[in-house]
C-alpha cells in the first residue's frame, strides 16, 4: 500500500491465489501439472527399467504396497483434476460455428472426454491384455 | 502549465467529435487537432444508441424517399436543403464505417442489412443488432487512435468559451484529476457535446447529457434554435427510463394498452395488419410511425384510463411474444438482455411495460448545412447542434448517420476557417483561465453556507420543465416553467457546494452543468411559449393546429441580461413544400 | 409508525464505502452509509441516492446506467461488477462494501486512475486494416454472417476494466497488455476483412502480450459483456503459434 502521484495504489500480497476459488482452482491446476510431469518422468524410468528386466512383473511387485496403492491413488485424484479442469477449457480455445451459430461449447468439451476416454481404454487394453 | 494551442478543438468526444477528428486527421494532416471530453471517449452517449442508421443503400430505396420521409416526419419543419445533404452524403458514411471496421450485420451473402424503423418508408436502417451506437462509437474511437496527431483531453470539464475578437480563442477547462483550471488555445472549436435530456427528470439520456455545448454557445451568444421540441420516444422501461429500441417495433412487435387492443389504430396511425399477415410490420404505418404520435396516442390512452398503473406510473405492453426467441435474441439481443435485468420479463413469452421518455434535442446550437454557428469559428454537429434535419420531430435512426455526415462537415469547415484565422490571443486565454481559476476557487471557499444543494435545484429544475414543457404544454404551464426557471437561476446563485477537493470533484462539475442545463431549459421554455401553435412533437393544447402561415419557421433563442429574446427564421423549402403529414394511409 | 426490523424492506441498506481524498488524507478508510431500500434499486442507484441525498462528496464515475457505457464499474463485496447491472437486493439486509476496482491506483473513493490501460490499447493496432483495401465508392466489404459471427463476440468490449480487476497476473504485473486490449487484437485479427495480424505479433506476442497470460479465466468469468477475453488470447495463442510452425515449415510461405 503506497501513495504514488496521489494515487493510492494497492499491492497484491503473495497469498493473493487465497482470495477467490476461481484463483485457487487455478493454482491448484498449475500445481497439479507438476505431479503430472513428474509422474510421467517417473512412468518412463520404471518402464525403462522393466524394458531391461524383461518384463513388467518386477515393476509391478515394487508398486504393490500400500504405500504404492495411496500414492497412486492420490497421483490418480491429481491427474483427474488435471485433466477435467483443462478439458473443460478447451472450448474457449476450439471454438467452432455451425454457419453462424456457435457449436455448443459442451459438444467440444465432451469430444475431449470421449477421446480421454477411448485411449484410457486402449491403453488399459494394451496393459492388462 | 503553459496555455496549448491548437488549429482545431472539438469539444465532444462521441459520434459527432470523433468523427470530426479523424476527418481532420485523414484529410487535412498539416492541421492540428484536439478532442477534449469530461468523459473518456468510449463513454459518449452515442454508446446507448440501439437501433440503427439511416442510408440508402438498396435498389429499392431511393435518396427522395428518404428526404421525404425525414421532411414529413418533421412536420415540415427541416430545412430540406440540409436534408438533402444527409440523404445524399448518409451511405458515402456509412460504407466509410464499414471500411473501419463496423460490425453491421450482414444478408446471407455478405451485403449490408438494413431493417424498417418508424416513419421511414422502406427498410433503410443499417444496424449492428441493437447495439449500433456501441459499435459505431468504438468504431469511431479505436479508428481514432490511428491518429498520433489527434490529441486528446480525456476527463477535462469545459467550463468557458473563449471569445475576443467576434471569434473563439479557445476554452477553458478543469482537468479533473488535478482540479487544476486551464485554457486551451484554437483557431477554431466544433462543439459535438451532445443533447440535453438530463433536463427532465424522466430520459433515456444518460448522466452526461446536460447540454454542455448548447449553453457554452448561448451565453457566447449564438442562438439555441427550435429548443421548444424535444422527442419523447414512446418505450422506455418505467422507473429507469432505459430505452426498448424502435427496433423491436421494425422487427414485428406491437404495442397494446390494458385490454390487449393495438391502440394506435385510433390515432389517425392506420389500420392493423394480423400477425402473420407478411405485410407485417407495415411501414410508416401503426407501431411504425413517428414517435411523436405514438407518444401523444400514449398520453391520451392513459387520459382514458386504458393504460396499465404499475409502480412507476402507468404503462403499455409492447409485445415481441410472436417473434419467437431466435428473431428476438438474433436481432435485437440487447432488448431481451435489458427487459430481463430491470424489469424482469423476457420478451420471448412476455410484453415488455414501456412508456413515454424523453430521448432526443431536436433543438440545438444553430448551424447552418456548413455546421457553421453565427460566431465565424464556431462550428457544432451532432445533437447539440439544430442544423436542422430533425425539424420538428426526428425520425428513429437519422440521428446517427446526421452525427457523421455533419461531424465530418464540421471538420471540413473548420479546417477551411484555420487556414485564414489569425493567431490566437494567448493574452485573452491566460486572462481568461484565470478569471476560471478564480471562479471555481472562490466558490469551494464560500459554497459551503448555500442555501439549496445541487441535486435538490436540479430536481426542481427537471420537474419543472416535465410539467410546465412536457408532451402537451399550454400558456400557463410553459409561463409557470418559464418563471420557475427564472426563480431557480437565482437560487443557483447560492448553491450549497460541500465538497472542497480538487480531484475527481464531481459536485462541482454537476453544479457546472445544472448551469448549463438551467440555460437550456430556459431556451426550452421560452421557446416553447412563444411558438403559438403544435408542430411534431411541440403540442399545444391551447393551439392544437399546424399555423404555417406564421411558424413555418425556426425560433432562435439568443440569451439576454433578462429573458430570452426569441427570432425566427424561414425554413428552407426546395423540393417538398408543406403538406399534410398522414401515416397508414400513403 | 416506526419502521421494526422484521418487517422485510424497512431495514435501510448499509453500504460500506470506501473512500480516499487525496487531497487531505494518505490512507482510505470506509465510511458507512444507511439509506433507504428500494427493491429494484440497482448499487449504483444506491451510491446516487448517497450522493444526492447523504453526501454530495462521495466520488464516483457513471453515465448511462444500463450497462454499456462502461463506467461504473466497481468492486461490490470484492468482486469486480457494473454497479448499474447489480441489484441491492442480491446483498441485502447483509452490508455491502463497496471499493474502487481491484489492481488499479485510486485516484479518489471510488474512481480508479485507468490511463495505464488507455496508453495500452493503441500498441495493438485496434483498428481495421483492410486485407484489400478499396475506396468507399466501390461499396462495401462483403461478410458473411458466418464470418462477423467469428469476430462478433470480442467485439462487445465496453472498455468497464473488469477484466483487469479479475485478473491476478495484471495485479502483480501490470506490464501485461491485459484482458481488454488482448481480446481486441484479436477481434481485428479474426475480421475477415482485416489484414494486420502480422503487424500486430509485435506487441501481440511480445513478453507483455499474450504469453503473459497464465489462462486464470477470472476475465472471462466476470466479464460483463460475455466478450471471453481468456477465450480470445488462448486462440490468438494457438493462431500465432500455428503460424510460428508453419512458418519454420515452410519458409518465405505466406502467413
Amino acid at each position: 500500500m503506497a501513495l504514488i502521484d496521489r494515487h493510492y495504489v494497492r499491492k497484491l500480497p503473495a497469498t493473493w491465489w487465497l482470495r477467490k476459488p476461481t484463483y485457487l482452482v487455478f493454482m491448484l491446476r498449475e500445481l497439479t501439472s507438476v505431479f503430472v510431469v513428474a509422474y510421467a518422468v517417473f512412468l518412463m524410468v520404471m518402464i525403462g527399467r522393466a524394458d531391461e528386466a524383461g518384463s513388467f512383473a518386477g515393476l509391478f511387485d515394487a508398486l504393490d504396497s500400500p504405500l504404492g496403492l495411496v500414492v497412486h491413488l492420490i497421483v490418480l485424484a491429481v491427474l483427474l483434476f488435471h485433466t477435467i479442469t483443462w478439458i473443460n477449457l478447451t472450448p474457449k480455445v476450439v471454438v467452432l460455428f455451425r454457419d453462424d451459430e456457435q457449436v455448443d461449447p459442451r459438444l467440444v468439451a465432451g469430444a475431449n472426454y470421449v477421446g480421454w476416454v477411448v485411449a484410457s481404454v486402449v491403453v488399459a487394453w494394451l496393459v492388462l491384455r | 502549465m503553459d496555455v496549448p494551442v491548437h488549429d482545431v478543438l472539438i469539444v465532444g468526444g462521441g459520434g459527432a467529435g470523433l468523427r470530426a477528428a479523424i476527418a481532420i486527421a485523414e484529410e487535412n494532416p498539416e492541421i492540428t487537432v484536439a478532442v477534449i471530453s469530461k468523459v473518456y471517449p468510449m463513454r459518449s452517449h452515442t454508446v446507448a444508441a440501439e437501433g440503427g442508421a439511416a442510408a440508402v443503400i438498396k435498389g429499392n430505396d431511393s435518396l427522395d424517399d428518404h428526404a421525404y420521409d425525414t421532411i414529413s416526419g418533421s412536420d415540415w419543419l427541416a430545412d430540406q436543403d440540409a436534408v438533402e445533404v444527409l440523404v445524399s452524403e448518409a451511405p458515402g458514411e456509412m460504407i466509410q464505417m464499414e471500411h473501419w471496421g463496423c460490425p453491421w450485420s450482414r444478408e446471407p451473402e455478405g451485403e449490408v442489412a438494413v431493417r424498417p424503423f418508424g416513419g421511414m418508408q422502406t427498410e433503410r436502417t443499417w444496424y449492428a443488432a441493437d447495439k449500433t451506437g456501441f459499435h459505431m462509437l468504438h468504431t469511431l474511437f479505436q479508428t481514432s487512435l490511428k491518429f498520433d496527431s489527434i490529441v486528446r483531453y480525456d476527463e477535462w470539464f469545459v467550463t468557458g468559451l473563449v471569445v475576443e475578437d467576434g471569434r473563439p480563442q479557445g476554452v477553458t477547462a478543469i482537468e479533473l484529476k488535478s482540479g487544476e483550471v486551464h485554457a486551451i488555445g484554437a483557431k477554431a472549436v466544433i462543439l459535438c457535446t451532445g443533447g440535453a435530456g438530463r433536463v427532465y427528470p424522466f430520459t433515456t439520456n444518460s448522466a452526461i447529457k446536460t447540454g454542455d455545448g448548447m449553453a457554452l454557445a448561448y451565453r457566447a451568444g449564438v442562438p439555441l434554435k427550435d429548443m421548444e421540441f424535444v422527442q419523447y420516444h414512446p418505450t422506455g422501461l418505467p422507473g429507469t427510463g432505459i430505452l426498448i429500441t424502435e427496433a423491436a417495433r421494425g422487427e414485428g412487435g406491437i404495442l397494446v394498452n390494458r385490454d390487449g387492443y393495438r391502440y394506435l389504430q385510433d390515432y389517425d396511425l392506420g389500420e392493423p395488419l394480423d400477425l402473420d399477415d407478411p405485410l407485417h410490420p407495415q411501414k410508416r404505418t401503426m407501431e411504425l410511425g413517428p414517435r411523436d404520435r405514438l407518444s401523444q396516442a400514449f398520453i391520451h390512452e392513459r387520459a382514458q384510463g386504458r393504460t396499465i398503473d404499475g409502480p412507476h406510473g402507468d404503462y403499455v405492453n409492447l409485445d415481441l411474444t410472436h417473434l419467437g426467441e431466435r428473431t428476438i435474441t438474433r436481432k435485437i439481443p440487447m432488448v431481451r438482455e435489458l427487459a430481463v435485468r430491470y424489469v424482469g420479463v423476457d420478451p420471448v413469452t412476455e410484453p415488455i411495460p414501456v412508456r413515454t421518455v424523453v430521448h432526443y434535442m431536436m433543438g440545438g446550437i444553430d448551424t447552418d448545412v456548413e455546421a457553421r454557428t453565427l460566431l465565424p469559428g464556431l462550428f457544432a454537429a451532432g445533437e447539440c447542434a439544430c442544423v436542422s434535419v430533425n425539424g420538428a420531430n426526428r425520425l428513429g435512426s437519422n440521428s446517427l448517420t446526421e452525427l457523421l455526415v455533419y461531424g465530418r462537415r464540421a471538420a471540413r469547415s473548420a479546417a477551411q476557417f484555420v487556414g485564414e484565422a489569425p493567431d490566437v490571443s494567448l493574452a485573452t486565454l491566460r486572462t481568461e483561465q484565470e478569471a476560471a481559476r478564480q471562479r471555481i476557487s472562490d466558490w469551494l471557499s464560500t459554497g459551503s453556507s448555500g442555501d439549496d444543494t445541487v441535486a435538490g435545484l436540479r430536481s426542481i429544475l427537471n420537474d419543472t420543465l416535465e410539467e410546465g414543457a412536457g408532451i402537451f404544454r399550454d400558456e400557463s404551464s410553459l409561463q409557470r416553467a418559464c418563471d420557475g426557471i427564472r426563480d431557480l437561476k437565482q437560487r443557483f446563485e447560492k448553491v450549497r457546494l460541500t465538497d472542497t477537493s480538487a480531484t475527481f470533484n464531481y459536485e462541482l462539475t454537476a453544479a457546472l452543468e445544472l448551469e448549463n442545463m438551467l440555460d437550456v431549459g430556459e431556451a426550452i421554455a421560452h421557446s416553447a411559449l412563444a411558438r403559438t401553435e403544435s408542430r411534431g412533437s411541440h403540442q399545444r393544447t391551447d393551439h392544437p393546429e399546424r399555423d404555417d402561415e406564421r411558424f413555418l419557421n425556426h425560433s432562435l433563442a439568443y440569451q439576454t441580461d433578462r429573458e430570452p429574446r426569441i427570432d425566427y427564421r424561414d425554413v428552407v423549402i426546395t423540393r417538398w413544400p408543406p403538406g399534410k403529414r398522414t401515416y397508414g394511409t400513403d | 409508525m416506526a419502521p421494526t426490523d422484521t418487517d422485510p424492506g424497512t431495514r435501510p441498506v448499509v453500504l460500506d464505502v470506501f473512500r480516499f481524498l487525496p487531497d487531505a488524507e494518505t490512507e482510505p478508510r470506509f465510511q458507512r452509509y444507511e439509506i433507504p431500500y428500494q427493491d429494484d434499486h440497482v448499487v449504483l442507484d444506491a451510491l446516487n441516492h448517497v450522493k444526492n441525498e447523504v453526501d454530495a462528496t462521495l466520488s464516483f464515475r457513471w453515465a448511462c446506467r444500463m450497462g454499456v457505457c462502461g463506467s461504473c464499474g466497481m468492486m461490490v463485496n470484492g468482486e469486480p461488477r457494473l454497479t448499474c447491472e447489480v441489484f441491492v437486493s442480491e446483498y441485502y439486509p447483509e452490508p455491502i462494501r463497496i471499493e474502487p476496482l481491484a489492481h488499479f491506483p485510486v485516484a479518489r473513493d471510488l474512481v480508479i486512475n485507468m490511463e495505464d490501460f488507455m496508453e495500452k490499447l493503441p500498441t495493438v493496432t485496434p483498428w481495421l486494416v483492410p486485407a484489400d483495401p478499396k475506396p468507399v465508392e466501390e461499396g462495401e466489404f462483403l461478410q458473411s454472417p458466418a464470418q462477423l459471427a467469428a469476430y462478433k463476440r470480442f467485439s462487445m468490449c465496453i472498455n468497464c476494466m473488469l477484466c483487469y480487476s479479475a485478473c491476478p497476473v495484471y495485479g502483480l504485473d501490470d506490464t501485461f497488455m491485459g484482458p481488454a486490449a488482448l481480446a481486441l487484437a484479436q477481434r481485428y485479427n479474426m475480421d475477415s476483412r482485416d489484414g494486420a495480424k502480422a503487424e500486430r505479433a509485435n506487441v501481440v506476442t511480445s513478453h507483455e502480450g499474450i504469453w503473459e497470460c497464465t489462462y486464470v479465466g477470472d476475465c472471462t468469468r466476470v466479464c460483463p459483456k460475455e466478450v471471453d477475453p481468456a477465450g480470445a488470447i488462448q486462440m490468438a495463442k494457438l493462431s500465432y503459434a500455428t503460424d510460428w510452425v508453419k512458418s519454420m515449415l515452410l519458409p518465405g510461405a505466406n502467413r
